[in-house]
């Protein structure tokens, strides 16, 4: 649905060369949706604003819909009919909802329809409508002052579907909200995805948001893409930074010589009492050193630290007992500084919370 | 007396009105030309902008009397005459919309650079914007310019008299001043000090009550003060609830 090749923007000041987007491919599948994350100055938002042109790419091309639009820019640094065209069927929300103070909330949906050009009875309807599938039908009289951040991002959402848009670009859409009201707003993304087979790309810094709606996710840093993948998959990848990210289990090796090992349990595995079986199996004391359970991408999915006594090996049969039961295991810190060895899951995952407003 | 005043009353208001107008036509469209063509603007044309800023400054810091006396030529090849009320409203237009777009200007600026990246995403263009989001916004603004504007033109008036266009500056110059009418004077202060009072007055309620209607709960100066610290504070939490 969005794919973009080779994706470049460079900004010049002063002589200075900023390089935010360092050649980005990225692969939107129809239906999905599919998060960005990265820290601050990382290039989300470039990235976003290059998907409908606000930011002219420097090279590179953005497709949506099958749609060429570096083709329709043109070379003015002013948006021609074609790529306005293409824009209004393109929805986007906004960290900060950008609505306009002086309208009602229902003529803030309106907006867009005027734009089009839309009769007023026509624009009415339609904004009513929305109105009342993101839950804000009461609310259609009243000024944005008067509502709540979440209810003001309901109407940013409303208003960037007027154009009934197949893709939905969502910049920061929670951040300046609070964890509650976070989720709420999530949810109303995940119904809409669902019901209108809505195509959402969002960025964010929050990992939260990741694990509880997308489907995809891909991890940026400096400008490039550095993981990307179905979150499935990535959960599945040993070493993968996003999922030691989306899911982190803590916990050090209690003496020298134990074995710490990363289990994570998908789907079937789940449900088996393999602990307790390698611990009678093999006559071993396992300590667990950290634990977790949670739903990620509508998956259901176990991770668990746990500690065999002995190095590691003591404990290959042991290990080869969980591998052999499906389960995915990374063992820790088998040499020192092991390459492949995963990382330490609390340093990606603070690095990701820590993060400013917008670039 | 009566007449005297009553005539000279309606001088000024005829003079302010008008030029008000011209200003108000003129220097909207002028202040908002500054904002579009400044770098990274919509429009953005460096010499476009420059060119503008430079003859607003010129026309801006120009002693009005001088200005008056300086555009007499354009002024007789507009009304045909250089004398009187008609011929006092060029040169108080001329001044007053330099003055007016400057303060257009800084009202267009303070308008959020989101909600045009929102329109611009909606597929508006450049016009769109103007008419959809910056004019709208910065309405509180602008009224309370106009009325900015529309006192200081109450004041270029009073020198409106040395071409002979009467008001009530005029009659404090001749009679209070020239005369010793002292009382003639006090007078022509206190009708200035009501008009201007009710002037301004006007204009704040007008604007106050359209931006109260906005940001009732002054929601939009607080996000935007975040916003500027965001980078510095981390994650922005912001608690409109």
């Amino acid at each position: 649905m969005i794919t973009t090749s080779g994706l470049t923007k460079v900004y010049r000041s002063r002589g200075r060369e900023v390089t935010a987007l360092d050649g980005v491919d990225l692969h939107v599948r129809e239906g999905e949706v599919y998060g960005v994350i990265g820290q601050s100055g990382a290039g989300k938002s470039s990235l976003i604003r290059c998907i409908n042109l606000l930011e002219r790419p420097t090279s590179g091309t953005v497709t949506v819909a099958g749609e060429d639009l570096t083709a329709l820019a043109g070379r003015g640094p002013r948006a021609g009919r074609e790529l306005r065209r293409a824009r209004s069927r393109i929805g986007m929300v906004f960290q900060h909802f950008n609505l306009l103070s002086s309208r009602t909330v229902q003529d803030n949906v309106e907006l867009p329809l005027e734009i089009l050009g839309k009769s007023g009875k026509e624009r009415s309807a339609k904004a009513l409508e929305l109105l009342d599938l993101v839950g804000l039908a009461d609310k259609a009289k009243a000024y944005p002052a008067q509502l709540s951040g979440g209810q003001k991002q309901r109407v940013g959402i409303a208003r960037a579907l007027a154009g009934d848009p197949k893709v939905l670009l969502s910049d920061e859409a929670t951040s300046a909200l609070d964890p509650e009201t976070t989720r709420s707003i999530l949810q109303l993304l995940r119904d809409l995805n669902r019901q209108l087979g809505l195509t959402v790309l969002l960025i964010t810094h929050e990992m939260d948001v990741v694990k509880s709606i997308c489907d995809s996710a891909a991890l940026m840093e400096r400008g490039r893409i550095v993981e990307s993948g179905t979150v499935s998959d990535l959960l599945a990848t040993p070493g993968s930074q996003l999922a030691a990210a989306l899911f982190p289990v803590g916990g050090d090796a209690s003496a020298e010589d134990r074995t710490v090992i990363d289990v994570t349990f998908h789907g079937e595995s789940a449900t088996q009492p393999v602990i307790s079986q390698l611990s009678r199996t093999y006559n071993i004391d396992i300590s667990i050193l950290g634990a977790a359970i949670d739903t990620v991408g509508g998956l259901q999915i176990g991770r668990m630290r746990i500690e065999l006594p002995g190095r590691y090996e003591d404990n290959v049969v042991p290990i080869g007992f969980l591998r052999e039961k499906g389960l995915q295991i990374d063992v820790l810190d088998r040499e020192p500084a092991a390459p492949g060895s995963a990382p330490v899951p609390k340093e990606p995952e603070t690095a990701l919370v820590k993060e400013g407003a917008r670039l | 007396m009566q007449p005297l005043l009553s005539q000279a009353c309606w001088d000024t208001l005829y003079m302010v009105g008008w030029s008000t107008v011209i200003a108000v036509v003129g220097g909207l469209p002028l202040g908002i030309l500054l904002v579009l063509t400044e770098r990274g603007g919509l429009l953005q044309n460096v010499v476009a902008n420059k060119v503008i800023g430079q003859i607003v400054n010129i026309a801006r810091s120009m002693p009005f009397i001088i200005l008056m006396v300086a555009l007499m030529g354009f002024t007789r090849w507009v009304t045909g005459t250089t004398i009187g009320r008609d011929a006092a409203i060029v040169p108080l237009a001329i001044g007053a919309i330099p003055f007016f777009a400057r303060l257009v200007e800084t009202a267009v600026r303070e308008v959020d650079g989101g909600l045009v990246e929102a329109v611009q995403s909606m597929g508006g263009n450049t016009w769109t914007v103007v008419r959809k989001v910056l004019v709208p916004e910065a309405l509180p603004s602008l009224i309370a310019s106009t009325t900015t504007t529309v006192v200081a033109l109450i004041g270029y008036t009073a020198m409106a008299g040395t071409v002979g266009a009467g008001g009530l500056g005029d009659i404090a110059i001749r009679y209070g001043y020239q005369r010793f009418e002292t009382d003639l004077m006090w007078i022509t202060v206190a009708i200035l000090a009501v008009v201007i009072s009710l002037i301004q007055f006007a204009g704040d309620l007008a604007a106050r009550s359209l931006h109260r209607r906005g940001n009732r709960s002054g929601a939009a100066p607080r996000l935007r003060l975040l916003k500027a610290s965001a980078p510095t504070t981390g994650t922005v939490q912001t608690t409109t609830e």
